[in-house]
């Protein structure tokens, strides 16, 4: 599945779609395929803090637990509620229905191009 | 890495890989819970080809498997089979495997694909002072099962030999699609179904002529992921998991294998009759939630948070919605219907002890 141009990405397999200091955030269809059927998803509370690179949730498919890291320093603002309750969305549309948390930052890391993510996994 | 017969046809269908016991196996097509759901309602195809076909075959066949195994050879009729371990000398499981009778001096063992070679060279060892051939013919066939309430029908449009009066742990020489095939009532799923094995050369023609006879009935390829949540629902070992040379069959809930008949020597009796009180056992638990207690994860005493065991498999059940977990539980003082503590990556989540299986098919 191509990675979508408009959006950063993570080494971890997250992807980040930026709009002014808020970023939704989610797995790549790439990591949601490795993982398998994704049947319970964690995520953080609205109104927690994010810190880059430390784990803010979990991501469980039948086989086995994927963690979710923190693209960026902020403050979780939204939650996808669809998500925990259908975690299948996932695996359906990574890049859309299936997004997790939305945090509002300060600044952004560097981050990974769609190119330089399509490297990354080899496509 | 090793590749089975029928790894083009995996790569057909647009599966993913994964090492398992050095072979690139299938571990999904497309969605593993929605292959485990068409073994439970309808019929699944496994490759099972990386699994051992060992024969052995000479005068004393019977009286050789008695003495190399530890269940009762002799005693299975010609056209069954029986689940059995071989074991060490102190009684620790080299693998668990299932013994056909295909003739009164002829008898084919299957084995784990990853104990091939230590089950060959233990029998080998064994044979020393019996008129007996051993022979690994691993290479040379492929094992195909097909699993779940519709498997009996849609086996029987490619047969003329009757499936129904076939027993459960029975194995019939047949023609499948034209191809000569053993049909093994058998599983690993806890449906009903067979293993049908057949030369390599024929694999892929009755591959796909088993999925295009089950296509009206539902029947898909399905991979290694679903198998092991399948197996694990229906309680069943997988060996590296609930059983390794570190285990007597006694710990591992399967003492019914063992055969202690007086007068009756094995490789492995005395070490199994010194271990008949297990220092500790497989038990069954089960959690509420949605968070599985997976392999290597530890069981805590509930009050004092000691640990007390540790999990050999975990999964949340695709069949049963909650989670499921087989594990050895070393504190005696703990019982079916007990809750105990499992430490899930920090949490410490309640499971209780439940009888296994989990799950069982409506007869």
């Amino acid at each position: 599945m191509a990675n979508p141009s408009e959006l950063h990405y993570t080494k971890e397999h997250e992807w980040l779609k930026v709009e002014g200091d808020v970023a939704t955030i989610g797995i790549t269809a790439y990591a949601a395929e490795k993982l398998g059927d994704v049947v319970f998803v964690d995520l953080p509370k609205v109104g927690s803090k994010t810190t880059y690179m430390k784990i803010c949730g979990e991501i469980e498919s039948t086989k086995s637990v994927g963690e979710l890291y923190a693209p960026v320093d902020g403050e979780v603002v939204e939650v996808n509620n669809s998500v925990t309750s259908s975690p299948e969305l996932v695996n359906q549309d990574a890049f859309g229905a299936g997004w997790l948390i939305k945090v509002r930052f300060e600044s952004l890391p560097e981050l990974l191009s769609a190119a330089d993510y399509d490297a990354l996994i080899g496509e | 890495m090793a590749k089975t017969v029928l790894h083009d046809e995996h790569v057909k269908l647009g599966a993913s890989f994964t090492d398992f016991g050095g072979w690139d196996m299938p571990v999904r097509y497309s969605s593993d819970l929605a292959e485990h759901h068409a073994v439970r309602s309808a019929a699944g195809a496994f490759d099972i080809s990386h699994m051992a076909e060992i024969f052995v075959n000479g005068d004393d066949a019977a009286a050789f498997l008695d003495h190399a195994l530890i269940g009762v050879a002799s005693e299975i009729a010609v056209g069954r089979a029986k689940y059995s371990m071989i074991c060490n000398a102190d009684g620790g499981i080299i693998d668990d495997l299932i013994v056909y009778r295909l003739g009164d001096d002829s008898f084919l063992v299957i084995a784990n694909a990853g104990n091939r070679h230590a089950v060959a060279h233990a029998l080998h060892d064994r044979k020393d002072q019996f008129e007996v051939v051993v022979e690994d013919q691993s290479d040379d066939w492929a094992l195909i099962a097909v699993q779940g309430p519709k498997a009996t029908s849609i086996l029987q449009t490619l047969t003329d030999t009757d499936l129904t009066p076939l027993k459960y742990y029975s194995i019939a020489a047949a023609t499948v699609d034209g191809a000569s095939a053993y049909l093994c009532r058998t599983g690993y799923t806890g449906e009903d179904g067979f293993e049908v094995l057949v030369s390599a050369e024929h694999a892929s023609q009755v591959w796909n002529a088993i999925l295009n006879a089950g296509a009206d009935h539902g029947i898909i390829a399905a991979g290694l992921a679903c198998r092991d949540t399948l197996r694990l629902e229906a309680g069943m070992p997988l060996y590296g998991h609930e059983l390794d040379e570190d285990h007597t069959p006694f710990e591992a809930g399967l003492g019914r294998v063992v055969r202690l008949d007086e007068n009756r020597d094995f490789v492995g009796r005395k070490g199994l009759e010194k271990r008949q009180e297990p220092a500790e056992r497989l038990v069954g638990i089960v959690g509420e939630g949605k968070r599985a207690a997976r392999a290597d994860y530890e069981l805590r005493h509930p009050e004092t948070g000691e640990t007390i065991g540790r999990i050999t498999s975990g999964a949340l059940s695709p069949t049963l919605g909650y989670p499921v977990a087989m594990a050895y539980l070393s504190d005696r003082n703990f019982e079916v219907g007990d809750t105990i503590s499992v430490d899930v990556r920090g949490n410490l989540e309640p499971y209780k002890i439940v009888k296994l299986p989990f799950y069982k098919r409506e007869q």
